[in-house]
């Protein structure tokens, strides 16, 4: 008995630590495949340099260093970043107050709405920017058009110029209904006595917004800010499709995106597009938990 | 069977002289460098053929869907896999990542003329000289034949080729009472007349597009790139280069140039409503024209490339392809005995009544080729104006070893020049800096 006793004892434990990690394994296995492989790939990949005379070789952090030091890159940093602060804020506002506009209630049609802006998102953004594309030929398209409707010259939208607000406009037009069913969604569960206890304290409805409705839906603006800093910065469809019509305006470092792509595609140095793209993963982890840490903050 | 007969009197030759190899050439060795060049001779290709097996062939070319299947029904034996792995770019990027992985390696692999130096470069296709290709200069037009060649060594059989001539619209010529240019300084003042009879027609478009900007400095006699093994040469100051930078300088200054990019929608409503009113391009054209400009029908013609200086008879290549067997190919002999049936035998023919501009100088002289009649063209023989063109090409051209790097960065360098003050000059300066730049990068000795 008394010999048996440990063995009793030690059994059980034992199962318990490997039955756990059993039920985990599939998890594991899948996680370690489908997350954690292909960045462990980059970051191999990011330590070489592969050339057309001589193959590959190892550089250790060469390619970082380069990365630091690459004005193509940095300028194309700074582009998106541009981006970001003017298209991020018009867009989540006209987001928010079309939420607003639909959750009154005082809008006729409101279901109209809600669907004719949030449609947008479900058209691709391939086939979304071709559209706009047309739209913004100053010759054939749209512009032009109204060119010589009215017999006005409103600037070319894909000149060097004004491009980047051309791009603008497309994805504020795709994701404003995305952006406002967030907001829809989290005013919809606030609870009606709350209103009705504000009215009887004869709050007026711009004191209901700022008051009730806008603190109730803070999470949701944190997640649609977080959500839209990485739209941002991963900005590629949209200029690579509207490439091929304004291939002087945008050029092949025009985003961080459109610069790795070409390094990897027209350049074939793999190693170096890696190396941009782990740099742009880690300015945009960066950038969204600072935003995160604001926005949860000021939530508390 | 004639066609055979004919393969095996010329590759006969080869069979003599390659007589110690040829036992072993059947099993391939796979492995030879880009300057070694094994020996395969006919009968070694006639035996794979007999045998059959399969065969990989990554194309994009549309006409080769017929050649495949002819081949096939001549060949029972052998069961050709047509892959298309993308257009251009794509394929390229496919083709350099299996050949780097070492699998998946096509048997027969299509490859643009100014795409070609940096895959023989690097090795990554066979040279051909030891399957009997160094007896067939005189099958190829001179441009393509060139173009497939690299320090030496011939590295794919030209497929089809893209002699430059000037499709016009008559239609609009004849209604401003404006002359065919023959010349480039023609050419531009035929652009500041149409400009100036309606601000909405213009001689041609351009945005800056490094296949059209390198053929004008081939035509005017230009070198910029060389190379030799590992050394690069890269320089615009030569006269030829000065030539188009000046009179481009021009076209762009006083906005005689539609800025409408090749290929886009508002590019074909040009074409088809006479808003553009010529295109200085390949031989490969005409289709294309007539399946993406349908109301021109019967407007356009097609007259000989303006010349950089009046009386001249010089023109370029535009486009055209080579296809070429990878040096990781599994069936080498299989593959060469396709390359000559569909560059040089029985599938030529079928690709040209497929709409393709061919290579070789039996077809493009042929009185069936250079006569046919085009209803498009107001039943001009369009032909004729193209075969001519195929024979004037200027000689010593050549692309860079990366040249499809440095195309793709055209639009970001000269490119420039189109849309800003910057001078057409300046933008060359910053293409040919960035070129040394990554040239570099790659291992080259760049000067």
């Amino acid at each position: 008995m008394a010999v048996q006793q440990p063995i009793a004892d030690r059994a059980p434990r034992n199962r318990r630590r490997w039955t756990g990690w059993g039920f985990l394994a599939p998890f594991v296995a899948v996680f370690a495949l489908v997350f954690l492989a292909p960045i462990v790939y980059s970051v191999h990949l990011s330590l070489f340099r592969d050339q057309l005379i001589g193959g590959t070789s190892f550089v250790g952090l060469d390619n970082y260093t380069q990365v630091l030091g690459d004005d193509a890159f940095w300028e194309s940093l700074t582009r998106v970043g541009l981006f970001l602060v003017v298209q991020v804020p018009v867009m989540l506002l006209l987001a928010l107050l079309v939420a607003l506009a639909i959750d009154s209630g005082r809008l006729y049609g409101a279901s109209f709405f809600r669907i004719s802006i949030f449609l947008p998102y479900a058209v691709p953004a391939v086939v979304a920017s071709l559209m706009w594309g047309f739209m913004y030929g100053d010759r054939f398209g749209l512009v032009g058009n109204v060119n010589d409707a009215f017999g006005t010259s409103l600037p070319d939208p894909l000149s060097p110029t004004w491009v980047l607000a051309s791009i603008g406009n497309i994805v504020t037009w795709e994701f404003v209904g995305y952006n406002m069913l967030i907001f829809f969604a989290a005013l919809r569960t606030i609870p009606t006595s709350l209103y009705e206890a504000a009215s009887i304290d004869g709050a007026s409805e711009w004191r209901v917004i700022t008051s009730i409705k806008l603190p109730a839906i803070r999470g949701a603006l944190v997640v649609a800010t977080i959500f839209s800093i990485i739209g941002s910065f991963q900005l590629f469809n949209e200029p690579s499709i509207l490439q091929s019509l304004a291939p002087n305006a945008i050029t092949t470092d025009f985003t961080p995106n459109l610069y790795a792509y070409s390094l990897s595609f027209s350049g074939q140095q793999y190693n170096y597009s890696a190396t941009v793209a782990i740099v742009m993963g880690l300015v945009t982890m960066v950038i969204a938990y600072v935003v995160q840490l604001r926005g949860m903050r000021k939530e508390l | 069977m004639k066609n055979t007969n004919r393969r095996n009197r010329w590759l006969g030759a080869v069979a003599v002289a390659a007589v110690g190899a040829l036992s072993l050439s059947a099993c391939g060795s796979g492995d030879d460098s880009a300057s070694g060049g094994e020996q395969v001779s006919a009968d070694a290709v006639d035996a794979a053929l007999e045998e059959g097996g399969t065969l990989t062939v990554w194309a994009w070319e549309p006409t080769l869907e017929k050649v495949v299947s002819d081949f096939e029904a001549e060949y029972p034996n052998v069961d050709v896999e047509l892959v298309n792995a993308g257009t251009g770019n794509d394929q390229y990027t496919a083709l350099q990542n299996a050949v780097s992985a070492g699998k998946g390696v096509p048997d027969v692999a299509q490859v643009e003329y100014y795409a070609l130096p940096q895959f023989s470069l690097a090795g990554s296709v066979s040279e051909l000289s030891g399957f009997g290709a160094a007896d067939l200069e005189d099958t190829f037009t001179p441009g393509p034949w060139s173009s497939v060649q690299q320090d030496d060594g011939i590295y794919g059989l030209p497929m089809d080729s893209g002699p430059m001539a000037m499709f016009y619209n008559q239609e609009v010529f004849e209604e401003y009472g404006i002359e065919v240019p023959t010349t480039w300084e023609e050419f531009m003042q035929a652009g500041r007349d149409l400009q100036a009879a309606d601000p909405d027609v213009y001689i041609t478009n351009d945005t800056g597009d490094a296949g059209f900007a390198t053929s004008l400095m081939w035509q005017a006699g230009a070198q910029p790139f060389a190379s030799e093994g590992e050394d690069v040469t890269i320089e615009f100051s030569d006269e030829g280069a000065q030539t188009y930078a000046d009179t481009w300088q021009t076209m762009i200054d006083e906005e005689l140039l539609a800025p409408i990019s090749s290929w886009s929608d508002e590019w074909f409503s040009g074409l088809n409503d006479g808003t553009v009113a010529t295109l200085v391009t390949g031989a490969w054209m005409p289709a294309n024209l007539e399946s993406g400009a349908p109301d021109g029908k019967g407007d356009w013609r097609v007259a000989p490339m303006p010349q950089w200086e009046a009386g001249a008879e010089t023109t370029a290549e535009n486009g055209g392809s080579s296809l070429t067997i990878p040096t990781d190919a599994q069936e080498k002999e299989l593959a060469y005995a396709f390359l000559e049936y569909a560059n040089v035998e029985d599938g030529v023919q079928t690709r040209v009544d497929g709409g393709a501009f061919p290579a070789t100088v039996a077809e493009i002289e042929s009185d069936e080729f250079v006569g046919k009649e085009f209803p498009y063209f107001g039943d001009q023989k369009v032909n004729e104006v193209l075969s001519e063109s195929a024979g004037q090409v200027a000689e010593g051209w050549s692309y860079l070893p990366f040249q499809v790097y440095a195309n793709s960065i055209f639009n970001d360098t000269v490119g420039q020049a189109y849309v800003s003050d910057e001078p057409l000059a300046d933008g060359l300066a910053a293409w040919q800096e960035q070129m040394t730049e990554y040239g570099e990068q790659q291992g080259f000795s760049v000067s």
